[in-house]
């Protein structure tokens, strides 16, 4: 099962090498974002720095969304999930490896973004253990979670509309959680910032559990 | 052939004979018991009980607002237990329990943010504040949504269920979380539970009408999702009655092309 | 010896409509079996229920061994699988598609691209995207990717489709091959004249019922294919 997600994930990033578009078009859509969101709120620095731990992390949701589609789009085509189907790889090993694909575009994306948001919202990082910790379990959740759907919308007409309906409500704890976590790290509130990690850690083990345990009836039927 | 059109006619012989409705002895029972219990819960909670100390006569909306919330609660969890039996034994059974309370729950949740929204407006002036208890339903209404959507996509009924499923049981699972999350971001740190709203040192008037009102809102709920079930089981059956028909004109298809052999194509009566 | 393939009376149905109403066939080991009819008959269907893809509602379905009503995946790493789709994925390169697929089904890179070599898929477009091949080399490399697996049957649907004449050539050659080596081939195909240079003998699917030939192929005869086999 773990050869077989690391042969995915491989596959994966091989892919997105190739067809760069992460690089391409979601990080500028990203950044994009970021920029929209000064416009929307007035250049006045101060409400823009108050506001970015919650617009980067919505940013990040709306930049995951896409990146999903590209991931499962590509499964859906040229009949490649019957050819997955018949390669007689363990469904968890498949879906781990997507996720830990998934998880390195998304943490390759909040580097940028970060660097987005310390050059247009002059954001100065400071506490930087625990937003590292915030990051990479709230992108594990991210992941986790929409790779669950991300399969399910995959072969649907509708998945455009569909998958971010359904994924971003799950992931609002995931939204709540980091934004704090990044407030607290920031220095924008006195009180610990771990427990909101713990939070997303939870959240992160319960869908990887669950998302192994059902991506093998996603397969086959979904 | 003629094996087949009998049991064509055998099926439709069948319909004609089955329920010409989803009611029973049973739920008629259950729907009266409702009522009883609907119109106790209206007397003491609008007119007998004491109102609120703080709160005057506002506080009468908890009759309506806990049991339904809770009625919600309770249809989301035989959602998820279905799913997860679902996917477990594949029976269909399992599929049409979960979205029929699925459906239900998010009919019962969509009441209890509006009568949430309604008494906010009474006490507080606004129709919506983000305090926990509303917040929370929100988020688990949409995601509720979600499912209904994926199930109204058109699939065969496997794929439906399998998809249900999958969102019934990734959806109750973030149920907790989500309210975590948000008592945390909110500043509460005990948690509220529906069941607090109880206090037992309640008058007893007013005790009386809660409990009478949350044994009301769970016989609603329970006589909706039984009429509901029986509604989505009867429109199963009657998609399955095309198959008899649907496999001799897949047969018919094939008539000319072998009409040069002896043999007749098999049909499926000799099986299984 | 028990079939490699027995199906009885195979209800498939895809959504509500019975692809499959009711299918009959036996396939032995070693044979090379053509699967004719018109089109919608469900001849995909029948090789999909086959590799396990589709399940089947009523009916026995037994593929090497394996019962598919019970647990249609168990049959799926033994058998190979050629369809209308490529299941290639378009950007990656030749060899990055055929590495990954034959490690997939437990296949080692250089099977996947002796295979290649023996499809003639010329090296120099081993490094190019799929997107970038034409439809008969895309075939190529579909096919090759299903023979690194070296599966114990072999379900084509409609393999000589987009080829040109030397690559039909090499198709054939390769199911005699399998067949000789102990593997079994059913294929789908309306070039009858070439499928009948091949096959053991044809079964015709028609209405999603089948109906044994009553013509097989004689012209060829049994004899001469049993001088090329050679057991």
């Amino acid at each position: 099962m773990i050869r077989d997600a690391m042969l995915v994930a491989a596959k994966d990033l091989r892919l997105e090498r190739r067809s760069k578009i992460g690089l391409a078009q979601v990080m500028p859509f990203a950044v994009l974002v970021l920029l929209l969101f000064a416009f929307a709120l007035d250049p006045d620095r101060n409400i823009l720095r108050q506001a970015t731990p919650g617009l980067f992390w919505v940013t990040v949701l709306f930049s995951a969304v896409l990146t999903l589609q590209r991931s499962f789009g590509v499964e859906a085509e040229d009949g490649i999930l019957d050819a997955l189907r018949l390669s007689g790889m363990a469904p968890a090993g498949i879906y781990l490896g997507k996720v830990a694909a998934l998880v390195v575009q998304l943490l390759a994306l909040e580097v940028v973004l970060a660097i987005g948001v310390a050059v247009l919202y002059d954001t100065r990082f400071i506490g930087i253990p625990l937003l590292i910790g915030v990051s990479i379990t709230a992108t594990l959740g991210i992941a986790a979670a929409g790779a669950v759907y991300g399969a399910l919308a995959a072969r649907l007409r509708s998945r455009d509309t569909l998958l971010p309906l359904l994924l971003l409500p799950l992931l609002a704890p995931v939204l709540i959680s980091a934004t704090r976590g990044f407030e607290v790290s920031l220095e924008r509130e006195t009180v610990s910032g771990w427990p909101w990690a713990a939070l997303l850690g939870i959240f992160a083990l319960v869908y990887l559990t669950l998302g192994s345990v059902l991506f093998r009836p996603l397969l086959e039927d979904a | 052939m003629t094996t087949t059109t009998t049991t064509s006619a055998g099926s439709a012989a069948a319909a004609a004979d089955g329920p010409t409705g989803t009611g029973s002895l049973g739920t008629k029972v259950l729907g009266g018991l409702s009522l009883v219990a609907i119109a106790l819960a209206v007397v003491y909670g609008l007119f007998i009980s004491a109102p609120d100390a703080q709160l005057g006569e506002t506080i009468r909306i908890i009759y309506m607002h806990v049991p339904t919330v809770l009625a919600a609660y309770v249809a989301f969890i035989i959602t998820a237990v279905s799913s997860a039996m679902y996917l477990w034994k594949r029976n269909e059974f399992w599929d049409l329990l979960g979205s029929s309370s699925a459906e239900i729950g998010v009919l019962f949740f969509a009441v209890t943010i509006i009568d949430g929204a309604l008494w906010g407006k009474v006490t507080w002036g606004v129709f919506w504040r983000w305090e926990p208890r509303l917040t929370t339903s929100a988020v688990l209404l949409i995601m509720y949504i979600g499912y209904l959507a994926v199930r109204a996509i058109p699939a065969d009924a496997r794929t439906r269920a399998t998809r249900c499923s999958i969102v019934g049981l990734v959806a109750v699972v973030n149920i907790p979380i989500v309210h975590k999350a948000v008592d945390w971001w909110r500043g509460l740190h005990q948690g509220r539970t529906v069941l607090s709203t109880i206090d037992p040192e309640m008058d007893g008037t007013q005790l009386f009408a809660m409990y009478t009102s949350l044994v009301a809102g769970l016989l609603v709920f329970a006589w909706l999702l039984v009429h509901r079930f029986r509604t989505a089981y009867l429109a199963e059956r009657a998609a399955d009655l095309g198959l008899d028909t649907a496999l001799a004109e897949r047969r018919l298809e094939g008539s000319p092309a072998t009409s040069d052999t002896s043999h007749t194509p098999t049909n499926t009566g000799a099986a299984s | 010896m028990e079939s490699i393939v027995h199906l009885r009376a195979a209800v498939a149905l895809i959504g509500r409509f019975p692809a499959l109403a009711g299918a009959d066939l036996d396939v032995d080991h070693g044979e090379i079996v053509l699967l004719r009819g018109p089109n919608g008959a469900g001849k995909t269907t029948l090789l999909r229920v086959c590799a396990g893809l589709v399940s089947v509602s009523s009916g026995t379905a037994m593929v090497l061994g394996e019962d598919l009503v019970r647990n249609r995946a168990a049959v799926r790493r033994r058998v190979g699988m050629l369809g209308h789709a490529t299941f290639l994925y378009e950007d990656l390169t030749v060899t990055e598609n055929i590495d990954f697929w034959a490690r997939a089904a437990g296949a080692t890179v250089p099977d996947g691209r002796a295979a290649l070599d023996r499809l003639g898929v010329a090296s120099r477009l081993w490094s190019l995207p799929v997107s970038a091949l034409s439809a008969g080399q895309r075939r190529r490399v579909s096919f090759a990717s299903m023979l690194c697996r070296r599966p114990e049957l072999w379900l084509l649907d409609e393999p000589h489709a987009g080829l040109d004449s030397d690559g039909r050539d090499v198709i054939d050659d390769l199911m005699r091959e399998a067949a000789s080596v102990g593997a079994t081939v059913l294929f789908a195909s309306h070039e009858l004249d070439r499928a009948g240079g091949v096959a053991h003998r044809s079964v015709t699917i028609s209405g999603g019922v089948t109906v044994p030939d009553a013509e097989s192929f004689d012209s060829v005869g049994i004899a001469d294919l049993a001088d090329e086999v050679a057991p």
